[in-house]
C-alpha cells in the first residue's frame, strides 16, 4: 500500500494536468490569486462602493484596450499614410531618412503628458484646485503647449541635421535609390 | 508604433482541424464540428494573427518591459502600503477605511523617525507611478494581439489564466487612473479615493503575483534569447523580428520596421524621463521645484517666509480672521481642561524645528517651524506624554480632514510642535494662523490647521 500512494497520486495530478490543460500548480497559485482578489472585493462591497468600483475596475481595461489603444494605433498609421507624401515622392528624394520617428516621437511624448495632466491642463478641476492651493490652473495648458512646442522643434531640428548629413554623405547619389526600399509599411 | 490591418483576404492557416475528429480523422458529432469551425475560423480583423504587423514586438521587448515593470510595482506597492499605515488608522478617529478586515494585517504605530521617512517613500510612491506609466502603456502595447488570440480559449487553465488577467490589467489601469487624477484633485470617479486605490492595489497585487509566478520562467528565457548589448548596437537597418513564439506577441507577417529596437526602448524610456522631469520638482525645495512645469504643486508662491505650498486655503474652508483673531482660545481637554490666548502659548517655551510637511499626493516642502511642544501641552492638561492619543480639531468648516488624530507616540516626541510661527514670521492664514500641528514624519493632512481644540484621551492599548 505504502509505494501505492505516491503512484496514485501521480496519476491523480496526471489526470487533473490532462483535464485543466496545465500543472494543478498554475490552477493552485490562479485560486490563490482569486482567494484574495474576492476577499478584497468583499471589502469594496462593505465600503458600499461596488458598483462604481465595478464600473471603473472594468472600465480601466476596456477604455484602455478598446479605445485608448485603437485611437493612437490608427493615429499612427494615419501620420504613415499621410497624404502628402504621393504627391512629394516623385520630386522628392526617395532615399532621404523617412520623418516619421521625427513626428511620432514628439507626438506621443505630448500626448503621453496630455494623458497625464488632462485635469490639469484643460482646468477640469479648477474649482477644487483653488480650494486646495489658493491659486487656479491657468498656466498648465500654456506650460503644456510650450512643452509640445519644445518636443516638436527639438524634433525637426534633429531632422534638419539628420537631412544635411545624409546629404552630405550621399551628395554625388542623391537621385541613385537607395539601397533599402522606401518604408511603406507601418510599424513599430 | 502601433499596426496596420492587414489585406482583408490575407488568409489563416494555423492548425487546420476542418471539423474532423483528429484522433481517427473521421467526422466528429455536429456539435464538435462547430465547434472546431468556430476554433479555425477566427472573427476578421484582429483575430487574425495576419492583423497583428509590428516588426518589434516580441517576447524578447515584453519582456524587457516586464523587467522594469517587475522592479517597479513593488516599490509602488510597498511605499503605498506604507502610506496607509502612515495614516495611522488604528488610531480613533483616523479610519478612512473601517471595513478592511485582513487587509490591515501588517498596520503599526508610524513612526516619527526619520522625520522625512513619509517625504521619501511618497514622492517616490506618486513620482515612480508618473514615471512607470509610459512603461505600463508600452507594455499593454506589446501584448495587445493576446486580447484577441483566437479561440479565446484552448483550454480550462487558458481561460482561468485570462480571467486573472482582467484583474491585472484592469487593476493596474484603475490605480494608475484612480491615483492620476486623486492627485490632480480631479475627483470625477463616483467613490472615495481611499478605499478604492487601497482595495484595488490588493485587488491588482493579487494578479500580478501570480502572473509574475507564472510568466517569470519566460521572462527569463526571452530576455536570454537576445543580447541588450547587440540590440542597443543595432540600427534600424539591422533590425528583424523576432522569431515567432508560441503565444503569438512576435508578428507572423511583420511589416518594415520603422524603428529600431534601441530607437523603441529609448522612446519609452525618454517617455518616463521626460514625465519624471516635469513632476519630481514638487519633492523638491528651492529654485529646482520651477522645473515641475506639469505637477500640481510645482507652484512658486514668492520668496516670503510663509510663500510655500498651501493645500487648504483658508478662504475655501470658511476660516475667516474673525475666528482668528484675539478671541481665538485653543482649547485643552485632558484630566485638567485649560483654554490659552495665542499670546498664552508664545509664553511658554518655544521650540524651532526644520520639519518637513508631506502631502498624500506626493509634494513635499521642507520648513523650520516654532511653537509648543504637544508633550509640553498634554503635561499641562494633566497628561502624561506617550499614554494618550490625541483628537485635533481644526476651525474649518466642511472640507475633508477637519480633525485628525495623532498618535500616542506623536504626541510625546520633542518635535511635534503646535507651530505658531514658521521661518521666523508669524503663520499665515492659509498656513494655519493662529496655530498649526507639525509631527515629524506625518502625512501632511494629519498637521491639522487652525487649531482650536486638543483632546488627549488615554490610549485603549
Amino acid at each position: 500500500m505504502s509505494d501505492d500512494m505516491p503512484s496514485r497520486i501521480r496519476r491523480a495530478y496526471r489526470w487533473t494536468a490532462a483535464r485543466y490543460g496545465a500543472d494543478p500548480l498554475h490552477l493552485l497559485a490562479l485560486l490563490a490569486c482569486f482567494a484574495l482578489a474576492g476577499y478584497a472585493a468583499t471589502r469594496v462591497v462593505a465600503a458600499g462602493i461596488w458598483a462604481g468600483f465595478a464600473v471603473w475596475f472594468v472600465g480601466a481595461a476596456v477604455v484602455h484596450d478598446l479605445l485608448l489603444y485603437p485611437l493612437y494605433a490608427v493615429a499612427d498609421v494615419a501620420a504613415q499614410r499621410r497624404p502628402w507624401r504621393r504627391r512629394r515622392r516623385p520630386s522628392g528624394d526617395p532615399g532621404r531618412p523617412p520623418p516619421i520617428n521625427y513626428l511620432r516621437v514628439p507626438a506621443a511624448l505630448s500626448g503621453l503628458l496630455f494623458l497625464i495632466w488632462f485635469p490639469l491642463i484643460l482646468g477640469l478641476a479648477d474649482d477644487t484646485y483653488h480650494r486646495s492651493t489658493g491659486l487656479d490652473t491657468s498656466p498648465y495648458l500654456g506650460r503644456w503647449l510650450l512643452v509640445t512646442g519644445v518636443l516638436f522643434a527639438g524634433s525637426a531640428l534633429a531632422y534638419a541635421i539628420r537631412l544635411r548629413r545624409h546629404r552630405v554623405v550621399a551628395g554625388p547619389r542623391l537621385h541613385v535609390r537607395a539601397p533599402r526600399s522606401p518604408r511603406s509599411s507601418p510599424s513599430g | 508604433m502601433s499596426d496596420r490591418p492587414s489585406r482583408g483576404d490575407a488568409h489563416h492557416d494555423r492548425e487546420p482541424t476542418s471539423g474532423a475528429d483528429r484522433t481517427t480523422g473521421r467526422p466528429g458529432p455536429p456539435g464538435r464540428q462547430a465547434a472546431a469551425w468556430l476554433r479555425d475560423h477566427p472573427p476578421p480583423g484582429p483575430f487574425r494573427p495576419e492583423f497583428w504587423r509590428s516588426p518589434l514586438r516580441g517576447p524578447w521587448l515584453t519582456s524587457v518591459f516586464g523587467l522594469v515593470l517587475l522592479a517597479g510595482i513593488p516599490i509602488l506597492a510597498i511605499t503605498g502600503l506604507l502610506s496607509y499605515a502612515a495614516y495611522d488608522p488604528r488610531v480613533p478617529d483616523n479610519d478612512t477605511t473601517p471595513e478592511r478586515g485582513l487587509l490591515g494585517f501588517y498596520l503599526f504605530d508610524w513612526p516619527t523617525y526619520p522625520a522625512s521617512l513619509y517625504r521619501v517613500t511618497q514622492g517616490v510612491h506618486v513620482v515612480l507611478g508618473l514615471t512607470l506609466t509610459a512603461v505600463l502603456l508600452a507594455k499593454l502595447w506589446s501584448v495587445i494581439p493576446r486580447l484577441f488570440i483566437w479561440p479565446p480559449a484552448r483550454s480550462v487553465a487558458q481561460a482561468v489564466e485570462r480571467a486573472s488577467l482582467l484583474l491585472l490589467v484592469g487593476g493596474a489601469v484603475f490605480e494608475f487612473v484612480t491615483g492620476i487624477l486623486n492627485i490632480q484633485l480631479f475627483y470625477v470617479f463616483p467613490f472615495s479615493f481611499y478605499p478604492a486605490h487601497l482595495y484595488g492595489a490588493w485587488i491588482f497585487l493579487a494578479a500580478f503575483a501570480v502572473h509574475v509566478a507564472l510568466k517569470l520562467p519566460k521572462m527569463v528565457r526571452s530576455l536570454r534569447s537576445r543580447s541588450i548589448r547587440r540590440e542597443l548596437r543595432t540600427g534600424l537597418d539591422a533590425t528583424r523580428p523576432e522569431p515567432p513564439d508560441p503565444d503569438g506577441l512576435a508578428p507572423l507577417s511583420p511589416a518594415e520596421p520603422t524603428m529600431s529596437r534601441r530607437g523603441a526602448l529609448a522612446f519609452v524610456g525618454g517617455a518616463s524621463l521626460i514625465t519624471f522631469g516635469l513632476s519630481v520638482g514638487q519633492t523638491i525645495d528651492g529654485p529646482l521645484r520651477r522645473t515641475a512645469l506639469l505637477a500640481p504643486h510645482g507652484r512658486d508662491y514668492g520668496t516670503g517666509p510663509n510663500d510655500f505650498q498651501v493645500n487648504k486655503a483658508a478662504s475655501a474652508m470658511g476660516v475667516h480672521l474673525a475666528d482668528t483673531g484675539p478671541g481665538w482660545r485653543l482649547e485643552l481637554a485632558g484630566a485638567r481642561p485649560a483654554l490659552l490666548s495665542r499670546a498664552d502659548l508664545l509664553a511658554m517655551p518655544l521650540h524651532t524645528y526644520v520639519l518637513p510637511i508631506a502631502c498624500v499626493e506626493g509634494w513635499s516642502t521642507e520648513q523650520s517651524w516654532t511653537g509648543v511642544r504637544l508633550a509640553d501641552l498634554a503635561r499641562l492638561a494633566g497628561i502624561t506624554p506617550g499614554t494618550a492619543y490625541a483628537l485635533v480639531e481644526s476651525l474649518q468648516r466642511g472640507g475633508a480632514f477637519g480633525q485628525a488624530s495623532l498618535g500616542a507616540g506623536q504626541v510625546a516626541d520633542p518635535r511635534s510642535l503646535l507651530a505658531l510661527r514658521v521661518n521666523g514670521a508669524d503663520l499665515s492664514l492659509d498656513h494655519g494662523f493662529p496655530a498649526r500641528i507639525i509631527v515629524p514624519n506625518a502625512p501632511g493632512v494629519h498637521n491639522t490647521k487652525w487649531v482650536r481644540r486638543i483632546s488627549f484621551r488615554p490610549t485603549a492599548r
